[in-house]
């Protein structure tokens, strides 16, 4: 729990200094904040060296665990967050909404994911959730002069609403088929066999991967994502494309595999199809767009697509045979290079932002290489990495997506896939075309600020060392989930 | 031993473009200066592979080995593992010659974003080396793609006036068929696992497992890879994007496209299907198959070609027929063919080379490629005349010049394997004299019609410079060519006897115990 009470103590500690710092100063939120991200890997770090080896640690009666699984979940959502500050700074000042409470808000959401990534119980893991959404929600809605930006929160807070109550009303009929709150207690009462036909689990089991499905934006539950990433600020668009993505994903994982794997049968196959859908749907939705935050957001969508693919391979495997394994390293490494190359993206969405620019369309990208040549160069880097070109990272997490779906023998999937990902491939050059090929609309050198630089910097960096050389980071996938040497034992909890 | 040649020789183009990223900007003829001298050095460091492998020539399995099985990935069993044989080592040589060719041949074409376009040619040129000398396939692989990335920002930056469509047709095309490849790459990985308990890239061990996989597989796996490797060559209903591609494309860019990158096509072919895939491609129905899209290839793309009013689209349409003698040669399957087959890369990547220099130098005079633009060029131009000429004729398979040896060799091939398909490839040698010469013709012949062609100047020393090295191995093949022949003997012979062994047991996928362990002992 530490990491978590201590981000808190800093999210609160932030609203206080708020209040006594001159407009010039507020940068000190922003760094309070970053150091409050740093503080709290570290004691992410200290509870690792603590973990028995392949060990867990339950906590507060059961409802907390600690295992690889959420430790490189907490990194993660550490590092998304600690990148979307840098590049928040400069521009909420050029937005002129520079409030101590936007920092707050991301490091409370940050321990909604958190909670989410470590829960065992349903009730933990939907009080982390709504403290995620809400605090995501506001986020959105932060530019309070922006209507669009009012809009997507208002948009997103109904449908997100809505979604949490069909997720907490499946999650109530978990609880009352197993009289427990404990996901280990749903798994024993699902798995018992008179009630795999009981139409109350199906139920149970359909509402709540409605809510779940929202949470990850996968067709048909995917209307609101387009519209809150074009609407809310472009730092927290990033933000939410990552972390909050890989929350989503994280209490998906928990709660279809730790609790009601048992009725995998009967979840597989709804899941083939939703991600069929959010391939398709994705990706002649992105075909036409002109807006990158949006074009963006579809591709995003598309990218849970891809993720689920390996879900499914998960889910039809044996359980000794390499696709489980390969299929679940599959779904977490994409998280990982998914949150380096798409904040990257964003950064350079971001910087684009001036005092009179909006700078979200593709043709204010045009040119961008006359006007910030380093920033052009590395957004092709993100983009080729998106649509999985090596030696970029993102080909890492199509190789393992693809490589789960050969071993559990999906061909006719992994060939959609690969046809799809041609599809990623032709409108991120789209945005490279625009970048490299075109002339500038202005020629003026594009001030870019110091933590913009080091937030491009960072992720281009992890993009290209995860892409050359992945063995330490598929190391520590293997330990987080406690497949140290052996790649074929993947012990599902 | 491990010598290391070969990664010094992959990386020495890296290091150039690394090098220029930190050359100032403004001082275009430095850059240029360290292009080419970079571009010169690895063309230089390649020059002792020759004595060293001819020393070896008829030594089995690869040579130059670098690198262990496990050492880059080991998690997932990838390995940085070069290694050569003689069809990769002839590659190898056309690519280091033809990247300096074409460094060299820039120093006055480019004039826009000069650092970058070094940068991104440097890049490419390691690219192609590493698909040629990667044993590893996951290694392979990271090459085919990454290679992708600086062809397309040739074409799309430094391109014509349709350079963005033609950009993205491109990379759109060909990673197409390298995504399918890649199912099928991870399919044989898979299946190596299945068999033998372990996960690994190396393509020697695939060598052994992957013709094991039952034929209903394997004759899928082959359409994967097929797709891939038809659309680089391009074979004929996937060349579509090679016109507007060349095209496009500066003529640099043109070089290396038609001089190394279509020749990964038909590498792919002889490395990987050929082995990898022995029962489906001595597979009767499958092999007419391949067999008849190659003639449609020789004949369609020589009659579009005479059809052409654009040269560098008509030596673009050239380049389907050609490849399609070579396709022709190694699905022939004896080891004529092969042979044939491989020399005739190396010559289309010489000659047609050239025709594309030549292309661009009327085109850098003249700004345009329209034939009917030009007309009595030789009174003009006449060092430029002479050698368009000779390399026209080397393009159209004179005797005595290198087009000659390769299409020969192919046909004789073709002709035992089957003497119908001989009869149907051989007018493909007619009609490109046939477009060639017309061409030539109505370019060079006559008076000088166009007042504007009246001032233009012959061939500047560096011009003339990048055909000598040209024409030094076209005379070279097509006078004494039986140390080419020599080379690729051995690797040859290994991958038709590796088809030989295999083909007996077509229907059921049993596979004569003794063509893997001979695998073994070679590798």
């Amino acid at each position: 729990m530490l990491p978590m009470v201590e981000l808190t103590i800093f999210a609160l500690g932030i609203l206080l200094i708020d209040l006594m710092v001159p407009r010039e100063w507020k940068w000190i939120n922003a760094a309070g904040a970053f150091v409050g991200v740093l503080m709290s890997a570290f004691c992410v770090w200290r509870i690792q060296s603590m973990l028995p080896p392949q060990g867990f640690i339950f906590g507060f009666h059961r409802s907390l665990l600690v295992d690889g699984f959420a430790i490189y979940f907490w990194y993660l959502f550490l590092a998304g967050t600690a990148i979307a500050i840098l590049g928040s700074v400069h521009y909420l000042d050029v937005e002129d909404e520079h409030h101590g409470e936007y920092y707050a808000l991301l490091l409370l959401s940050v321990v909604g994911m958190m909670c989410l990534a470590a829960g065992f119980d349903i009730v933990l893991l939907f009080i982390g959730l709504e403290l995620m959404a809400i605090s995501t929600y506001v986020l959105v809605g932060f530019l309070r002069r922006d209507r669009r930006s009012n809009e997507a929160a208002l948009k997103y807070m109904l449908l997100g609403a809505f979604s949490s109550g069909i997720f907490a009303y499946g999650l109530s009929l978990f609880y009352g088929l197993s009289g427990g709150t404990n996901l280990r207690d749903i798994a024993r009462a699902v798995s018992a066999p008179q009630n795999l036909h009981n139409p109350v689990v199906v139920i149970a089991l359909l509402t709540t991967m409605t809510g779940l499905l929202f949470k990850i934006a996968a067709v048909p539950f995917h209307q609101w994502a387009p519209d809150a990433y074009e609407g809310a600020p472009t730092s927290i668009t990033g933000f939410m494309s990552v972390a909050v993505k890989a929350a989503a994903w994280s209490l998906l994982l928990r709660i279809l595999l730790a609790g009601l794997w048992p009725l995998r049968s009967i979840y597989v196959p709804v899941i083939v199809v939703v991600a069929i859908a959010t391939m398709t749907g994705a990706n002649f939705a992105a075909l036409t767009q002109t807006n990158t935050k949006r074009l963006l957001a579809y591709s995003s969508i598309a990218h849970v697509g891809y993720m689920l693919l390996a879900f499914v391979a998960m889910g039809t495997s044996q359980p000794d045979s390499p696709g489980l394994s390969d299929g679940f390293k599959g779904i977490l490494i994409y998280l990982l290079v998914y949150t380096f190359m798409n904040l990257g993206a964003f950064a350079v969405i971001t910087s684009l932002r001036q005092r009179n620019v909006i700078g979200d369309e593709i043709d204010d990208m045009a040119g961008l290489y006359r006007r910030a040549p380093v920033e052009a160069v590395l957004m092709l880097l993100f983009l080729l990495s998106l649509a999985g070109i090596p030696p970029a990272a993102g080909f890492l997490g199509k190789y393992y997506i693809f490589l789960s779906l050969i071993e559990s023998g999906h061909y006719g999937l992994a060939s959609l896939g690969v046809l799809y990902s041609l599809f990623g491939l032709y409108y991120y050059l789209k945005i490279a075309n625009a970048m490299l090929m075109r002339a500038p609309m202005e020629t003026e050198r594009l001030p870019v600020s110091l933590g913009m630089r080091c937030a491009v910097g960072v992720t281009a960096l992890a993009t290209i060392v995860i892409g050359v050389y992945p063995e330490p980071f598929i190391r520590g996938v293997n330990w987080s989930l406690g497949i140290v040497q052996s790649p074929r034992a993947a012990a599902l909890r | 031993m491990q010598s290391h040649i070969l990664s010094i020789l992959l990386l020495t183009p890296l290091v150039g473009a690394l090098v220029l990223l930190f050359a100032p900007k403004e001082n275009k003829d430095a850059i240029r200066w360290i292009a080419n001298i970079f571009a010169l050095g690895g063309f230089l460091i390649s020059l002792p592979l020759v004595p060293m492998f001819w020393a070896q020539r008829f030594e089995p399995g690869f040579k130059f080995l670098e690198g262990t099985q496990n050492n880059w990935i080991p998690s997932i069993g990838a390995g940085y593992n070069l290694g050569i044989d003689g069809i990769s080592f002839l590659l190898i040589m056309l690519t280091t010659l033809l990247g300096w060719i074409s460094i060299l041949s820039s120093w006055t074409a480019i004039e826009i974003r000069v650092k970058e376009y070094y940068v991104w040619f440097l890049v490419l040129q390691t690219g192609m080396l590493g698909v040629f000398m990667a044993l590893d396939f996951f290694l392979f692989f990271v090459f085919w793609e990454a290679m992708l990335v600086p062809m397309y920002l040739l074409i799309g930056i430094w391109g014509g006036p349709r350079k963005l469509y033609a950009a993205i047709k491109f990379f759109l095309y060909t990673l197409f068929g390298s995504v399918l490849m890649l199912l099928g790459i991870l399919f044989l990985y898979f299946h190596h696992h299945t068999v033998t308990g372990v996960f690994t890239f190396g393509i020697p061990e695939l060598y052994k497992t992957a013709p094991l996989i039952p034929f209903h597989y394997a004759i899928r796996l082959f359409v994967a890879f097929f797709i891939g490797f038809a659309i680089k060559v391009p074979m004929f209903p996937f060349h579509t994007w090679l016109p507007d591609a060349h095209v496009e494309a500066p003529t640099a860019g043109s070089v290396i496209l038609a001089g190394v990158l279509l020749k990964m096509g038909t590498y792919g072919f002889v490395r990987f299907s050929l082995p990898f895939f022995p029962a489906v491609v001595s597979h009767p129905r499958v092999q007419s198959w391949m067999i008849g899209t190659s003639l449609v290839g020789i004949i369609y793309g020589a009659l579009v070609s005479l059809m052409q009013k654009d040269m560098k689209r008509l030596v673009a349409y050239s380049s389907v027929s050609h490849l399609g003698f070579c396709t022709l040669g190694i699905f022939a399957l004896n080891p004529l063919g092969l042979t044939g087959s491989v020399l005739q890369q190396i010559n289309h990547g010489i000659s047609t080379g050239a025709l594309f220099l030549i292309v661009g130098i009327l085109y850098e005079r003249r700004h345009t490629r329209e034939i009917a633009e030009y007309g009595g060029i030789s009174t003009v131009m006449p060092v430029y005349a002479t050698i368009t000429m000779i390399m026209f004729l080397s393009s159209m398979g004179l005797p005595a010049l290198n087009g000659f040896v390769g299409e020969f060799t192919i046909l004789q091939g073709a002709f035992t394997a089957n003497w119908r398909w001989a009869v149907w490839a051989a007018p493909g040698v007619v009609l490109a004299a046939a477009y060639l010469l017309w061409l030539y013709q109505r370019v060079f012949f006559g008076t000088v019609t166009n007042p504007k062609n009246e001032k233009l100047r012959d061939l500047t020393p560096r011009e003339i410079l990048t055909f000598v090295p040209l024409i030094i191995m076209a005379l070279w093949i097509g006078l004494y060519p039986k140390p080419f022949f020599q080379i690729l003997e051995q690797p040859v012979n290994q991958i038709v006897q590796t088809i030989r062994n295999n083909s007996n047991s077509n229907a059921n996928a049993q596979v004569a115990p003794a063509s893997s362990s001979r695998l073994k002992a070679s590798n």
